[in-house]
């Protein structure tokens, strides 16, 4: 694997520990996400915590906007808690989560991960650019890799298959026209 | 007890264990994903330059992994699947969402969670994926009114897993997306080796015993198959609650009882009164859809307003219809002209996992005997079991009075309330939607 120059500040001067192969890592996930319909019925998500802070945020500043729009209105209309949903706890969670590994396999450090020929602004943009454009597809969708893809592909979902196959679809078919950002 | 757990399958602040539940499940998601590489963003990149394909591994280990365990404990009879959230399927949007988040993947080098992983572990691109993914959550908030009609209408196509579009058993499906996810594998690991240069001899001969066991288990969930009707409808429990209000100011007791199908028939739980049924027509917080299950031409002589005719041999076609497009307050009341036909249907939709399903006690019979009786109409001498006691010269339908009753006349009506609202999975109750 190459490795970028790498602006770093470490927080914990732990040694780093290589990752799980990533067979055993989806198998551990599979069983995570296996449990969770098990004994929630609900998989995985993700996107839809990040709409609920969003609407809460919203309804903070101005509430009438909320009530205006039947998307917003679901979920915090009113007197509802945008928050009081299965997907917030589990957004939390994951953040904790990750950073918990990332303290346990001495990953923790301020950096940037990108590609050997661009500049950190570069990526730092690309990054926030990549993101509006992946949330904006995800609440589209209904779901993001984890709600649809994960969660929806285990249960046989037949659209969630469909939107998979878009979101790996359209990743591929704009791989060659942004290589230069990893490669 | 059944699986998924009634408790757990919402947040509530009535049970604050919910939250935590879901924060653990949260956790290790989280944890598993940083744990695996995802934080850094390369990685995720490199399975659109087939350097490594680590993203396509862990994903799809990932849902083979839930998927066979998942409907091997339905075929088990230990998980009622449906209350496992099956994401409804919207063709288009979610078509058009898909390519918008594989752009959004390749150009950002994240998804959400990964971002999440990578956020909380110090990257700063992980950090700046997430600030955007709140920007752009918010921007689809903002246009969705221009598009709403197309979002929520255009391919819908409600709840549909595969097996439903190939006409194929369930695990038939699971076992052909196992050998497809095992020779994905395969290819894989070949791309690497001649793309990304990847030396094959440093992973482990486990992952063969691994792909052995699951080609191994899905073929279990192949053969132990569905569970049949007769055993779900042995496995039912309903649960009804008694209040015992307390003598001289004690706290009230509050007893559950658990019965079988069988019992709450015999018990006569859940077959109610005309009165009942009459003032649930009138109730906004019911939804509530009355099954004539009877032929068609009895149905034709006289019907209750606003039944639907569904006669018996038609029933089990549109049982799909009935687990996914009513709302969570719906409430099913079957009827037929005594309770013969009503009752067998009410164990079919019992047993398929329906909520809140009644039967008229006494059926049209005794309908027309309370709410019809100055109408005068002749009795029908020596008829069989569940035939129409009364003689109706022409097929009327509905338009008797007694069909719809006058509910100012019949304001003050007494009867033993029985009905007693499940929820069920509403369509925007899970998910991500």
């Amino acid at each position: 694997m190459t490795t970028a120059p790498l602006t770093n500040k470490s927080i914990f001067k732990r040694p780093e520990k290589p990752y799980v192969n990533p067979y055993l890592g989806g198998m551990i996930l599979g069983i995570v996400l296996f449990l969770a319909f098990f004994l929630t019925g609900n998989g995985l998500g993700s996107s839809g915590a990040t709409s609920r802070i969003d609407a809460l945020i919203v309804d903070t500043i101005s509430p009438s906007h909320v009530d205006n729009n039947p998307y917003l209105l679901k979920m915090a209309g009113g007197d509802k808690n945008p928050l009081d949903d299965w997907i917030v706890p589990v957004f939390f969670g994951a953040l904790l989560g990750g950073f918990a590994s990332g303290l346990f396999n001495g990953r923790l450090k301020f950096t940037t991960t990108k590609g050997p020929h661009i500049s950190d602004r570069t990526r730092w943009m690309m990054a926030f650019l990549g993101g509006i454009l992946f949330l904006y597809g995800a609440r589209m969708a209904r779901g993001c890799t984890s709600g649809q893809a994960l969660s929806g592909g285990a249960t046989l979902s037949a659209g969630s298959w469909v939107v998979m196959f878009a979101i790996f679809g359209g990743a591929y078919g704009v791989a060659y026209f942004v290589r230069k950002l990893w490669n | 007890m059944t699986f998924p757990l009634p408790e757990f399958i919402a947040v509530s602040a009535a049970n604050p264990w919910t939250y935590v539940l879901f924060g653990v499940i949260g956790f290790a998601f989280g944890f598993t994903l940083e744990m695996s590489g995802f934080g850094d963003s390369r990685k995720l990149a490199a399975q659109f330059y087939f350097t490594e394909l680590t993203v396509l591994k862990v994903m799809f280990t990932a849902i083979v992994t839930a998927m066979v365990l998942l409907f091997g404990a339905v075929s088990l009879g230990i998980l009622n699947f449906s209350q496992v959230w099956v994401n409804p399927t919207y063709l288009w949007s979610g078509i058009l969402g898909g390519l918008i988040m594989g752009i959004g993947f390749i150009i950002g080098g994240f998804c959400p969670t990964t971002s999440l992983a990578s956020a909380s572990t110090g990257k700063i691109d992980g950090m700046l994926f997430m600030l955007g993914g709140f920007v752009g959550a918010f921007l689809f908030g903002e246009s969705e009114p221009l598009f709403t009609n197309w979002y929520n209408n255009a391919g819908y196509y409600g709840r549909v897993t595969l097996d439903q579009v190939f006409n194929l058993p369930i695990g038939v499906v699971v076992l052909l997306v196992v050998l497809m996810a095992l020779f994905m594998f395969w290819g894989a690991e070949q791309l690497e080796r001649i793309v990304g240069k990847r030396d094959m001899s440093k992973d482990p001969k486990l992952r063969l015993v691994g792909a052995g066991m699951l080609f191994v288990l899905a073929l279990t969930v192949v053969f132990i198959g569905t569970p049949s009707l007769e055993e779900r409808y042995s496995k039912l429990a309903f649960t009804r609650t008694e209040t015992i209000p307390g003598l001289n100011g004690e706290e009230p007791v509050i007893n559950t009882y658990i019965y079988t199908a069988d019992q709450m028939l015999e018990k006569r739980l859940v077959q109610i009164a005309p009165a009942e049924l009459f003032k649930t027509i009138y109730n906004q917080g019911i939804n509530l859809v009355m099954l004539d299950v009877r032929p068609e031409s009895d149905y034709n002589l006289y019907h209750i307003q606003g039944a639907i005719n569904v006669p018996v041999e038609k029933l089990t076609s549109v049982i799909p219809d009935l687990l996914t497009e009513p709302p969570a307050n719906s409430v099913f009341v079957l009827m037929s002209n005594d309770e013969t036909a009503a009752t067998t249907t009410w164990k079919q939709l019992s047993a398929s996992a329906v909520p809140n399903v009644y039967i008229l006690e006494g059926g049209l019979n005794n309908w027309i005997s309370f709410f019809g009786a100055e109408e005068g109409f002749e009795s029908a001498s020596g008829m069989g079991e569940d035939q129409l006691d009364y003689v109706f010269p022409a097929a009327l339908g509905s338009k008797y009075e007694s069909c719809d009753p006058n509910p100012v006349a019949y304001e003050d009506l007494e009867f033993e309330s029985k009905i007693k609202l499940q929820l069920k999975r509403d369509k925007s109750g899970g998910g991500c939607g």
